[in-house]
C-alpha cells in the first residue's frame, strides 16, 4: 500500500513539473483547480461588490437632499432591492466561497476540493444568474422593486412581469451555493490529512463546515419561497393570497426561516477569519479554541429559533413575541464568548498592526456595535419603534459591511502573499484601512439617529428635518465607495509584482497553508502532510 | 483513492437528499402553518364554516364590545362598510349584523370577503351561524347588496378579552370565479 502511494506521488510530481496552469481563456472556463476557482469567485464577488456599491451610490445621491432629484421612486425601489440582492448573494457569499476554495484544501492538507467538476459548475452558473437579475433592470416594467425580502403581496400582486427572471436568478444562486456547500462538507469530512483530527481543524474550516450545513438547510427553503411567489403570480395559486385562502404573513414566516440563518451564513466564516488573524498578529495561540467551536455550533442551532424577531409588528401573540425575544437575546451569549476570546488572545500578546490586523480589530469593535443594536432590536416593545426605520439599516450594515466585508478584506490582505507570491503595498493597505474605517462610520453611525428620529427605510424622499444628517451619511457613502478603489488598485499591483513573499510572511501565523511555497503551487499537498 | 471516491459518493448522495428534503420542508411549512395556527388559535383566522346555535347559555353579567371593520382590496371599485361600527353583546347572545356592499363599476364583479379576528386568541370564540363570507358574492354593475352576518360569542371567552374586532377584507375574485364556473361546466 505504502509503496503504491509512493509511486503514484512521484508520478504526480513529475507530471506537475511539465504542466503548471494551462494557458488561455479556456483555462478559466474549464478549470477544476480549487485555486483557480477560488480566484474566479473572489474576482466575481469584487465585481459584484462594485456593482452593488454603484447602486448604493445612486441611493445615497438621491437621498443627499430631500425631494426627488435624480431618479423616479420606482427606480429607487429597484436600486434598494437589487443592491441588497447583489451584496448578499453576489458579493458576500461568493467571497466566502472563494476563500473556502482557496484555503480549505490548503488548511486541511488536501490536494483539491473533493468534487472538482461540481466546483466548476457551481461557479459558472453564478454570472448567468446575475446577468439575468441585472438585465431585468433594463427590461419593460423594470427589475424587482419589492425589497430584497420580496414580501408578498409586493412580489406577487404588485410586482413587474420580470419577477419571473428574479425567481429564476434566485433559483440559480441557490443551486450554486448548495453545490458549494456540499463540496465544502465532503472535502472537510473525507479529505483531511492524516492526523488532522476534528479538534485540530483551523477555525476557518470549522466555521465554514457549520456554515455549509446552514446553507443546505435553508437555501432550499428560499428556493421554495420564490417558487411559491412564482406560482402565485403567474399560475393562479394562493399560497400568500388571502382571497384564495392563503396568508401573506406566512410568506414572512417562510422567508425568515431562511433569512435568519442566512445572516449567520454571512458572518460565521468571518469569525473563522478573525480567529486566524488575531492570534497571528498577537503572536499567541487563540484563547479558548474549543469554546469557539462550541459557540459557533450553538449560534447555528439557535439561528433556527429566532426568525420571528423580524415580525414583531405582525400581530403575533404575546407568548410568541416573548419566546422569540428571549431566544434572540440568548444568541448574544455564544457571540460574547467569541468576542471575549479574541480580546483574551490579544491580552499581553506581542501585537503588531499590519493591515489584516487593523481590519480584524475594526471588525471586532464595529461588529460588536452592530451586535448591540441587534440586541436593542430584539427587545419586542422597543422594536415597535425601530421597526422598518433607518435604525435597522444602520444595524445590519454594521454587521455586514464593517463586519462581514471587513473580515473579507482582512482575509484578502492576510492571504494575498500566499496567493500571489508578492507582498502587497503596506502603505496603500493602511490608506485603504483608514479611509474605509473613518468613512464607514460617517456612513452608518448617523443612520442610528435617523432611525430613532423616525425616518423610514426604503424611501426616495424624506421629511425636511432629516436633511442635514442624510447629507453627512451620503458624504460618508461616497467616501467609502471611493476608498474601495484603493483596494482594487492595491490587489492588481500585488498580482503584478512586488517584494517576493516567503512561504510564511507573517511571523506569528499558524497552519498548513504556510508550510507550502508562496505563491502556492498550482498543485499542493499531492502527498498528504503528516499532522502531529 | 477508490475508497475516498466511494465515501465521497455516499456523502454526496446524503447531502443532495438533504437539500431536496429541505426544499420539500419549505412547502410542508404551508400546511404546518395552518395546523399550528389552528391548534394554537394564534393568527386570528375564525372558523370557515357555520356553527350551530344550540343550548348556549347567555351570560347576562358580562358585556363584550364587538367592533366591525371592512376593507376593500385596492383597485376594486366597490364600497363595503359595516352598518354599525360597534355593538355591545352578552356572551352567548345570538346577534344579527349587516354589511353594505355597492359595486361602483360598470362590470359585474364577484367578491370574496376574508374575515380576521383581533386579538388572535379570541378568534376561536367568535362563532358565526351565518356569514356572507362563507360564499362568493356576485354583484352586478352598479348594484347594492346587504350582506348578513349572524354570530354569537362563546361564553368561555377568556376574561382578559373585553373587545373583539372583526375585520373583513373584500377581494375581487371575478377572474378566478369565472374559471371555476367554466371548469364546472366542462365537467
Ligand atoms: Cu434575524
Amino acid at each position: 500500500m505504502s509503496t503504491m502511494t509512493h509511486e503514484q506521488t512521484t508520478d504526480h510530481e513529475h507530471h506537475d513539473e511539465h504542466h503548471g496552469a494551462p494557458k488561455g481563456l479556456m483555462r478559466w472556463v474549464l478549470t477544476t483547480n480549487h485555486k483557480d476557482i477560488g480566484s474566479l469567485y473572489l474576482w466575481f464577488s469584487f465585481l459584484m461588490f462594485l456593482t452593488g456599491g454603484a447602486m448604493a451610490m445612486v441611493i445615497r445621491a438621491e437621498l443627499f437632499q430631500p425631494g426627488l432629484q435624480l431618479v423616479e421612486p420606482n427606480f429607487f425601489n429597484q436600486m434598494t432591492t437589487v443592491h441588497g440582492l447583489i451584496m448578499v448573494f453576489g458579493a458576500v457569499m461568493p467571497a466566502f466561497t472563494g476563500l473556502a476554495n482557496w484555503l480549505i484544501p490548503m488548511m486541511i492538507g488536501a490536494p483539491d476540493m473533493a468534487l472538482p467538476r461540481m466546483n466548476n459548475w457551481s461557479f459558472w452558473i453564478l454570472p448567468f444568474a446575475f446577468s439575468l437579475l441585472i438585465g431585468s433592470l433594463f427590461m419593460e416594467g423594470g427589475g424587482p422593486n419589492f425589497g430584497w425580502t420580496f414580501y408578498a403581496p409586493l412580489s406577487t400582486t404588485y410586482s413587474p412581469d420580470t419577477t419571473a427572471l428574479f425567481v429564476f436568478a434566485v433559483h440559480i444562486m441557490g443551486i450554486s451555493s448548495i453545490m458549494g456547500a456540499i463540496n465544502v462538507i465532503v472535502t472537510i469530512v473525507n479529505m483531511r490529512a492524516p492526523g488532522m483530527t476534528w479538534m485540530k481543524l483551523p477555525l476557518f474550516v470549522w466555521t465554514w463546515l457549520i456554515t455549509a450545513f446552514l446553507l443546505i438547510a435553508v437555501m432550499p427553503v428560499l428556493a421554495g419561497a420564490v417558487t411559491m411567489v412564482l406560482t402565485d403570480k403567474f399560475f393562479g395559486t394562493s399560497f400568500f393570497d388571502a382571497a384564495g385562502g392563503g396568508d401573506p404573513v406566512m410568506f414572512q414566516h417562510i422567508f425568515w426561516f431562511f433569512g435568519h440563518p442566512e445572516v449567520y451564513i454571512m458572518i460565521l466564516p468571518s469569525f473563522g477569519i478573525i480567529s486566524a488573524i488575531v492570534p497571528a498578529f498577537s503572536r499567541k495561540p487563540l484563547f479558548g479554541y474549543a469554546s469557539m467551536v462550541y459557540a459557533t455550533a450553538s449560534i447555528a442551532i439557535l439561528s433556527f429559533l429566532v426568525w420571528a424577531h423580524h415580525m414583531f409588528t405582525t400581530g403575533m401573540p404575546v407568548f410568541a413575541e416573548l419566546f422569540f425575544m428571549y431566544c434572540t437575546m440568548l444568541i448574544a451569549v455564544p457571540t460574547g464568548v467569541k468576542v471575549f476570546n479574541w480580546v483574551a488572545t490579544m491580552w499581553r500578546g506581542a501585537m503588531t498592526f499590519e493591515t489584516p490586523m487593523l481590519f480584524s480589530l475594526a471588525f471586532i469593535i464595529l461588529f460588536t456595535i452592530g451586535g448591540f443594536s441587534g440586541l436593542m432590536l430584539a427587545i419586542t416593545p422597543a422594536d415597535f419603534q425601530y421597526h422598518d426605520t433607518y435604525f435597522v439599516v444602520a444595524h445590519f450594515h454594521y454587521v455586514l459591511v464593517s463586519g462581514a466585508v471587513f473580515s473579507i478584506m482582512a482575509a484578502a490582505y492576510y492571504w494575498l502573499p500566499k496567493w500571489t507570491g508578492y507582498m502587497y503595498d503596506e502603505t496603500l493597505g493602511k490608506w485603504h484601512f483608514w479611509c474605509s474605517v473613518v468613512s464607514v462610520n460617517i456612513l452608518f453611525f448617523p443612520m442610528h439617529f435617523l432611525g430613532l428620529a423616525g425616518m423610514p427605510r426604503r424611501i426616495p424622499d424624506y421629511a425636511i428635518q432629516f436633511a442635514d444628517v442624510n447629507q453627512i451619511v451620503s458624504i460618508g457613502g461616497f467616501a467609502f465607495g471611493l476608498s474601495q478603489l484603493i483596494f482594487l488598485y492595491l490587489v492588481i499591483k500585488c498580482v503584478r509584482g512586488g517584494d517576493k513573499a516567503p512561504a510564511k510572511p507573517w511571523e506569528g501565523s499558524e497552519g498548513l497553508e504556510w508550510t507550502i511555497a508562496s505563491p502556492a503551487p498550482y498543485h499542493s499537498f499531492t502527498t498528504p502532510p503528516e499532522v502531529k | 483513492m477508490t475508497q475516498t471516491t466511494k465515501s465521497n459518493r455516499k456523502l454526496l448522495t446524503m447531502l443532495i437528499l438533504g437539500s431536496v428534503g429541505m426544499f420539500g420542508f419549505g412547502f410542508a411549512l404551508v400546511p404546518l402553518y395552518d395546523v399550528l395556527c389552528d391548534a394554537l388559535g394564534i393568527n386570528g383566522k375564525p372558523q370557515g364554516t357555520a356553527s350551530t346555535y344550540e343550548a348556549v347559555v347567555v351570560d347576562k353579567n358580562r358585556t363584550v364590545t364587538i367592533e366591525f371593520i371592512a376593507h376593500v382590496q385596492s383597485g376594486m371599485a366597490w364600497t363595503f362598510t359595516p352598518q354599525v361600527n360597534r355593538i355591545e353583546v352578552h356572551p352567548g347572545q345570538l346577534t344579527h349584523a349587516k354589511f353594505l356592499a355597492h359595486n361602483l363599476s360598470t362590470k359585474d364583479t364577484v367578491g370574496q370577503a376574508i374575515p380576521s379576528v383581533s386579538p388572535g386568541q379570541g378568534a376561536a370564540y367568535f362563532n358565526k351561524t351565518e356569514c356572507f363570507c362563507f360564499n362568493q358574492q356576485p354583484l352586478a354593475a352598479s348594484a347594492t347588496a346587504e350582506l348578513p352576518l349572524i354570530f354569537y360569542v362563546d361564553p368561555d371567552l377568556p376574561a382578559s378579552i373585553n373587545t373583539l374586532t372583526l375585520s373583513y377584507t373584500l377581494y375581487d375574485i371575478t377572474g378566478k370565479a369565472v374559471n371555476a364556473i367554466e371548469q364546472g361546466a366542462a365537467k
